[in-house]
């Protein structure tokens, strides 16, 4: 077989990116008006943790000290990112502890919320790992549930393979990104 | 002098699009692979007969990397010509035999009123003999295939460079060219405000992209509306999944679907009434498959079953609907009605068949293909059952059909970076499609749009 490798064409327009809007806003285009008809959430629903990399780290207190277990980096509630094997939606038993205390907590604080955001590698088709990342995130829901969570303070959203925290194209990157991140919304709501 | 066989095209588009053009680099497209053998042919570079300055668009130039790109011609070396000739009259078809092309293109770009142009061409099979009608008539009317003469505004000659290389593209191997459709793709850029997705429309060759959206969150999905004036997608904005219709010609868009849960995979079926896509609003954890009708705003279920449901298309004759199941453990392919009933499994090679898409006619099914852990393109001949594996690359996806089904578009990593590559349906002829920064996937090829 022939190998051309041959560059027919080679043109730069545009220089990418610069003036096309700040961060966090988004540009349809001609700005036209949202019609909408997808009789979808309420208004002023948590609306998930959004635009930031998935925060997994401890939220900081606001003011100084702060006696909240979710603020103490050597609890089991600092641990808010838990990982999946391949095509696999089933909790590693390692984690079961950990989302137990999420659990209490939960349970405890009845005005808290989170948001479980199920994520896959980036390995298969990308409507399908949103399939996947939800079925993860619906695992840890059910077993935070089952220890005393409500309903009403979990949200799931999968984002599949869309937001990998590492972007690389390998196993190790890939074991990082196949996980469940559980994102607290304290008074959000 | 092109008397009889001139043909006037009426002027070939009218009014501008629309767009909320901001921020774009053009797709990079390079032949990896082609076929051995290909047609032998010679494009002489048009000739402007006007007395100013050539315009800016080179048609000529245009024409011969859209049927190079096909990796179906043999494109003959302009430094090799014997002669430049502009029209049948001037062309002496000996010099050409002689260079060993079957065919030759010569023609010229005329100044017409108000900045438009005239482009003239004549496509010429060398070796075609005279028939008993031709006695007296001069070489170049018996060997010409295809004479025209295509008025183009000032604005428009890479679109009438296209419509070119279709005419000669249809007359040379019979089948209906795509030059002059779109494709739409996603881009992901980092950079210092984090990362960028964009949803961009671009000639099927790459040039003239716009921006239809961009958002600090996901975009995916990107589906035409049979008649390529819309996109369905899905967009993150907001921190959850919804639908969105966007209209491309004046940017306004409707979200079509927010429910609670997946909002995913939305496809238009070929009459543009519906919209299949997948919700999990019913049971949260499992996504099933729904029609929407953007009329009524009526949702129809089709599927029932705890499995993940998802990544439906239509049938072309919008009868039936392929879907994504791991009903069986893995994901594989079935068929539905599209009133819904009892699917059929349509894949049993392998352990991971996914992400269907119909060829044109109906016939091919290409799909994700787990092997392993590597994931190609494969196509599966509905009629006789064989399942081929066209590609060769580790993470291969989101494949989409030309509109005349010559070439399958999908995303693949070349180099640790996200890009297109095509593939002809024989698996002959291999493309790559790149940015110079950033990542492109998720491509649609848009429809036939006349």
């Amino acid at each position: 077989m022939s190998n051309m490798t041959k560059v027919l064409m080679v043109v730069v327009l545009g220089v990418f990116l610069s003036a096309c809007g700040s961060s966090g806003e988004v540009k349809p285009g001609s700005g036209a008006p949202v019609e909408d008809h997808s009789q979808g959430l309420p208004a002023g629903g948590a609306s998930g943790s959004g635009q930031a990399g998935g925060s997994t780290n401890a939220l900081p207190g606001q003011s100084g000290v702060s006696t909240d277990a979710l603020d103490n980096p050597s609890s089991p509630l600092a641990t808010r990112v838990f990982y999946f094997d391949f095509d696999s939606s089933e909790v590693h038993a390692s984690d079961r502890p950990i989302i137990a205390a999420h659990a209490q907590y939960l349970a405890s604080h009845p005005d808290t919320h989170v948001v479980l955001e199920g994520n896959t590698d980036e390995r298969g088709s990308r409507e399908y790992n949103i399939g996947l990342g939800e079925r993860r995130a619906e695992a840890v829901r059910r077993l935070l549930l089952f220890q005393g969570a409500t309903d009403k303070q979990i949200q799931v959203v999968s984002y599949g393979e869309e937001r990998p925290v590492d972007p690389g194209h390998n196993e190790q990157a890939w074991a990082k990104n196949r996980r469940v991140e559980i994102v607290y919304k304290r008074g959000a709501q | 002098m092109l008397n009889r066989m001139i043909r006037w095209i009426p002027a070939l588009l009218c009014g501008g699009l629309l767009w909320s053009a901001s921020a774009y680099a053009v797709l990079e497209i390079q032949i990896t692979q082609g076929i051995e053998g290909g047609v032998p042919i010679a494009i002489v570079p048009f000739k402007w007969t006007g007395s100013g300055a050539p315009p800016g668009q080179d048609v000529s130039a245009i024409v011969s990397a859209d049927l190079a790109r096909t990796g179906r011609f043999k494109l003959l070396a302009s430094k090799n010509f014997l002669e430049r000739p502009h029209s049948g009259a001037e062309v002496n078809f000996e010099n050409w035999r002689s260079l060993g092309v079957d065919d030759l293109v010569v023609g010229q770009v005329r100044p017409a009123a108000g900045g438009a142009y005239n482009v003239q061409f004549q496509l010429f099979d060398i070796y075609k003999a005279p028939t008993g009608q031709d006695i007296g008539k001069p070489d170049y009317q018996i060997k010409q295939l295809a004479g025209y003469s295509v008025p183009s505004r000032a604005n428009e000659l890479r679109r009438t460079a296209h419509y070119i290389s279709d005419i000669i593209y249809k007359q040379l191997t019979g089948q209906r060219g795509a030059f002059s459709t779109r494709i739409a793709y996603i881009t992901v850029t980092h950079g210092r405000k984090g990362t960028l997705y964009s949803l961009q429309v671009a000639d099927a060759d790459g040039y003239n992209p716009h921006e239809v959206l961009n958002s600090p969150a996901p975009i995916m999905s990107p589906s035409w509306s049979p008649d390529g004036s819309k996109l369905a997608y899905v967009s993150f904005e907001g921190g959850r999944p919804a639908i969105y219709i966007q209209d491309l010609a004046t940017g306004a868009r409707q979200k079509v679907s927010a429910r609670k849960g997946i909002n995913g995979a939305p496809a238009w079926s070929p009459d543009g009434k519906q919209l299949a896509l997948t919700l999990s609003y019913v049971d949260q954890g499992n996504p099933e498959i729904f029609v929407l009708n953007l009329a009524t705003h009526a949702l129809r279920r089709i599927t029932y079953n705890s499995a993940i449901d998802t990544e439906p298309t239509w049938s072309p004759d919008g009868k039936s609907l392929v879907f994504t199941s791991d009903r069986s453990g893995g994901p594989q392919l079935y068929q539905v009605d599209a009133s819904g009933g009892r699917p059929k499994r349509l894949t049993f090679d392998g352990s991971y068949n996914a992400r269907a898409a119909f060829s044109p006619d109906g016939k091919l099914l290409a799909m994700v293909h787990g092997e392993g852990k590597v994931f190609k393109i494969a196509v599966l001949d509905l009629k006789t059952g064989l399942f081929r594996v066209l590609t060769d690359g580790r993470e291969d996806e989101s494949p989409t059909f030309a509109p005349n089904g010559s070439m399958i578009l999908y995303a693949t990593v070349y180099k640790q970076r996200g890009v297109l590559a095509a593939v002809s349906v024989d698996g002959r002829v291999r493309q790559r499609l790149q940015l110079r920064d950033g990542e492109v996937r998720e491509p649609a090829w848009g429809p036939f749009t006349d």
